[in-house]
């Protein structure tokens, strides 16, 4: 039997807030199903092996590779991905700051540092620099802006969180 | 500088897409009912093709068709930018691990998959040759079939080209100290975290094709000629790379896609997986041969230089990496006698192409950590013996070529200076310190065209690839700048060949100086439109007129550039349009076809720390100074600044491929193949930038974005030497390598 014949599978998830029903294939990761069911494209896909850390998303909370995460195993949790770190049109604090430290530079790794980021701040919100590189130690930037995007998430700790 | 215009930071434009996930990259287009492609390779270097049975994999369902070199036209179609040698598909034989000899194109990624497995390839493994020894070897064999390079006299060899350079008497040179020794450089990868991907779909009756490739018109130029289309019908996209590095220079799969999409008259799409990236694209290999001759007194009076290069089994871009990186072995010092031999040897590995450095990283490894011994053979201090040899601004160090564009000397004494050359390091640390020279563009041509819309807002269109190095922004503030309008007002169009003019590439860091200057001239166009419109709005005469920075100025009267736009254009509106061209031609007498546009300068000093019982290195402090003439945009420059720096550490410190007897890459992926890493970074890195304004770029800028790479290996290696007084010629300088040669010192 064929990938493409295999009976798929129902799942509930909570993405970015909203609730979606899928039918999702067994062998589909929680990656394949947020770029192309749900047409999700802001998390990226390189390594596949859970390794670069573009593909990072959260779910229920806890910063994940969702290259890793076969879509089945996300049913019922709550995922957030970077699509859904703004308030509308407004920035989250740690966007700000990767744009006003010039941490963006190719951009593609970017998504993932900003969900590892965000992951980091919620569980350790006045990270030492060692702290964030440590947090950041699974997402690879070959643009080698590390330094800059460390300023950028030590600076939006430093930020108040923008009550919402 | 605040604000946005030139020598300020304002955020880079198209950031907001960047970190809000809505950029959209090659991978993430999609083409309504796109077939979704899947290559097949054999596990070996090279092969002869015996069958190829698609059967199996027609019956997957939603598989639509599987290509191989008998489904396309005979003889095989081939491209490449220096030799047209890389088939479309294999055809006969592999000549690499990760070759494709067929492409399955399928409803699904999954059926693509599953299809490619099962195409069954019948083939015999061929002898192959991966190495520099190997490849030269009187009986080696041939890597390319010796009739695809008809007339040239090599080709019964596996040297494609062998380039020699020289000027003075290097034999007859009398030197006090001559220092010699021959360096290895492994073969690397650009791991740009967005794989390569490529769509393509029948457009009309042409071809509309999308790529994340530096070079969009380069590559509309080898599709037209593939499929026998005029330029004006094949139609190529190229939305931002995500990291290029020399990678995504030229065309890889393009034309197979095309041709899979032209055969099934519909879209189709293939994303390389990481591991095929490493199949794809890669740094040459080297091993070079240095030797020195000094004076007591540490002059330079000669180098001799014997450089082998291994690239892949296609030429791409490879060989021109060799006679460019290696033209400048002499590096920024005055050097009254050369020798220099480079050869770019082919083997059966992955196609070795640009990388950040084209080149030079490998040479300058090489040749600056010579320098380094010869510091040590004299006895002269490392900063003191580049500082007496460097060439002065103006100096005609490479005979023929453009002379010293810089006042090199303040580049290395400003790392010095930061570094703390001079006073002792930490206890068990060293220090090292080393030089990079690079030539900028020896070519170039790059249109824009800049339209002034009737209220003061600015479409700029430029055909560069903004891959990270920010280019859009700097054409934007120059554009702001020059037009008085704010910079969110300014867009910037790139990336579609039937809409942007014509850029001949994005490479050698020529954006800023050659593009920018073609979008400052289209500024300037407008400029002599409004000062024509003013004249005859103020009945006064042209001459009167001064438009600059955005103001238009008649006598005492200041009028803001929209001002005079509004009324000039009338109740019509409209828009007023303005052209800029930026040539940089070529010298056929000069043994690089045209002398550098501007020399890229690095120095970089390190202080390394150096686990005696692991050869662990840890760089504990990294200053990075580069010549960058003005920074348009300070934020952006330290940016490629420090990422260069940090990806120089990747091949001094960790990045190789591992290859086995057979030729098959064995640290394919990212498990296996390290990058630094934010755990990797020095404990403290500072860069710093000497702005003398003396570039040929807008407002005195050179290129800069490779020149932080270029000496961080011999930096680091010297100062492993400093802290430990062992020598080591191979890179990279893993702990293995670092704890072994450690021991050997120990115990010889």
């Amino acid at each position: 039997m064929t990938a493409d014949m295999d009976p798929g599978v129902r799942i509930e998830l909570t993405v970015n807030g909203r609730a979606r029903s899928l039918e999702v294939r067994p062998n589909h990761t929680l990656l394949d199903v947020l770029r192309d069911d749900l047409g999700l494209t802001g998390t990226k896909e390189c390594c596949l092996v859970g390794e670069c850390g573009a593909c990072t998303v959260l779910v229920d909370g806890v910063s994940v590779d969702s290259c890793l995460v076969l879509a089945a195993e996300a049913d019922g949790s709550a995922v957030l991905t970077i699509e859904g770190l703004a308030s509308g049109d407004r920035l989250d604090r740690l966007q700000e700051a990767f744009l006003e430290t010039g941490a963006a530079q190719c951009g593609f790794c970017i998504p993932g540092q900003l969900m590892a980021a965000h992951a980091l701040l919620t569980a350790n919100p006045h990270p030492a620099r060692v702290d964030v590189e440590e947090g950041l130690a699974g997402n690879l930037c070959r643009c080698g802006g590390y330094e800059q995007i460390i300023e950028a998430v030590l600076a939006a700790a430093d930020r108040r969180e923008v009550a919402t | 500088m605040s604000g946005f215009g030139v020598g300020a930071s304002p955020a880079r434009v198209g950031g907001r897409a960047r970190v809000t996930g809505r950029q959209a990259y090659v991978a993430d287009i999609r083409l309504e009912d796109a077939l979704h492609v899947k290559l097949v390779t054999v596990d070996c270097a090279r092969a002869r093709i015996v069958a190829v049975d698609a059967s199996a994999a027609l019956a997957v369902p939603g598989v639509r068709l599987v290509l191989s070199a008998a489904d396309l036209p005979d003889p095989m179609p081939r491209f490449g930018p220096q030799f047209q040698d890389r088939p479309v598909l294999a055809v006969g034989e592999t000549r690499y691990h990760g070759e494709p000899v067929a492409a399955v194109a399928a409803e699904t990624r999954d059926a693509a998959e599953e299809g490619a497995r099962l195409v069954r390839v019948e083939y015999d493994e061929l002898p192959a040759v991966s190495t520099i020894a190997a490849a030269l070897a009187p009986d080696a064999p041939l890597v390319q079939d010796p009739s695809i390079r008809p007339g040239d006299p090599l080709a019964a060899t596996n040297v494609l080209r062998e380039h020699r350079y020289g000027w003075g008497d290097v034999d007859g040179a009398t030197a006090d100290v001559v220092v010699e020794g021959t360096y290895a450089f492994p073969m690397v990868t650009q791991f740009a975290i967005e794989p390569h991907g490529f769509l393509a779909a029948p457009d009309g009756d042409g071809i509309a094709v999308w790529s994340s490739i530096q070079h969009p018109n380069w590559l509309q130029r080898v599709i037209a000629g593939l499929l026998a289309l005029p330029l004006s019908k094949v139609r190529v996209y190229a939305p931002d790379p995500g990291g290029g590095f020399g990678g995504k220079q030229h065309a890889k799969y393009e034309p197979l896609v095309a041709f899979i999409a032209l055969w099934a008259g519909r879209p189709a799409r293939l994303v390389l997986s990481l591991e095929e990236t490493f199949q794809a694209v890669r740094r040459g290999a080297a091993e070079i041969r240095v030797r020195s001759g000094f004076r007591r007194d540490g002059t330079l009076v000669f180098r001799d230089v014997e450089a082998n290069y291994l690239i892949g089994a296609y030429a791409d871009i490879a060989d021109r990496t060799v006679a460019k990186g290696t033209y400048t072995s002499c590096g920024p010092y005055r050097t009254p006698a050369a020798r220099i031999v480079a050869r770019s040897v082919l083997s059966n590995t992955t196609p070795s192409t640009a990388f950040r450095g084209f080149g030079n990283p490998q040479q300058i490894w090489a040749v600056e950590s010579n320098m380094d011994e010869a510091a040590h053979a004299l006895g002269i201090d490392p900063v003191d013996l580049r500082l007496r040899n460097l060439a002065r601004p103006g100096e005609a160090f490479i005979p023929g070529d453009t002379p010293a564009d810089g006042d090199w000397a303040k580049t290395v004494e400003r790392a010095a200076e930061l570094i703390g050359w001079g006073t002792p390091p930490a206890a068990g640390r060293g220090r090292g310190i080393a030089v990079g020279l690079k030539s900028g563009p020896t070519t170039g041509l790059s249109y824009s065209t800049v339209r002034l819309l009737a209220d003061g807002s600015v479409v700029v269109h430029a055909g560069t690839s903004d891959m990270g190095q920010g280019a859009r922004t700097i054409f934007a503030q120059i554009a702001a700048q020059e037009l008085g309008a704010p910079l969110d007002w300014v867009t910037v169009v790139m990336g579609d060949t039937a809409v942007v003019p014509y850029d001949q590439q994005t490479s050698a860091s020529r954006s800023s100086v050659l593009m920018g200057n073609a979008v400052l001239g289209a500024c300037r166009d407008i400029q002599a439109r409004l000062r024509a419109m003013a004249a005859r709005l103020e009945m006064v005469t042209e001459s009167d007129v001064v438009v600059d920075r955005g103001e238009v100025r008649i006598g005492d009267g200041v009028l803001p550039i929209r001002d005079v736009l509004v009324r000039g254009l009338g109740r019509l509106g409209g828009e007023l349009i303005g052209v800029g061209e930026m040539r940089k031609e070529a010298d056929p007498d000069h043994p690089l076809g045209g002398t550098a546009a501007f020399f890229e300068f690095n120095c970089t000093a390190v202080e390394v720390e150096v686990d005696r019982a692991t050869g662990d290195v840890v760089v504990a402090r990294h200053v990075t100074v580069s010549d960058v003439g003005t920074a348009l945009n300070p934020t952006q420059v330290r940016g490629q600044d420090e990422g260069a720096a940090i990806m120089g550490l990747g091949h001094t410190l960790m990045e190789h491929y591992i290859l086995d007897d057979g030729g098959r890459i064995r640290n394919l992926g990212a498990i296996d193949y390290r990058i630094p890493t934010s755990m990797d970074l020095p404990l403290r890195l500072e860069s710093d930038v000497i702005e003398h304004g003396d570039g040929p770029g807008p407002y005195g800028s050179k290129g800069m974005s490779e020149g932080a790479l270029l000496c961080v290996a011999p930096a680091v290696a010297a100062a492993v030497r400093n802290a430990t007084g062992v020598v080591i010629r191979d890179l990279p300088l893993t702990p293995e390598r670092v704890w072994r040669a450690l021991h050997a010192a120990r115990d010889p």
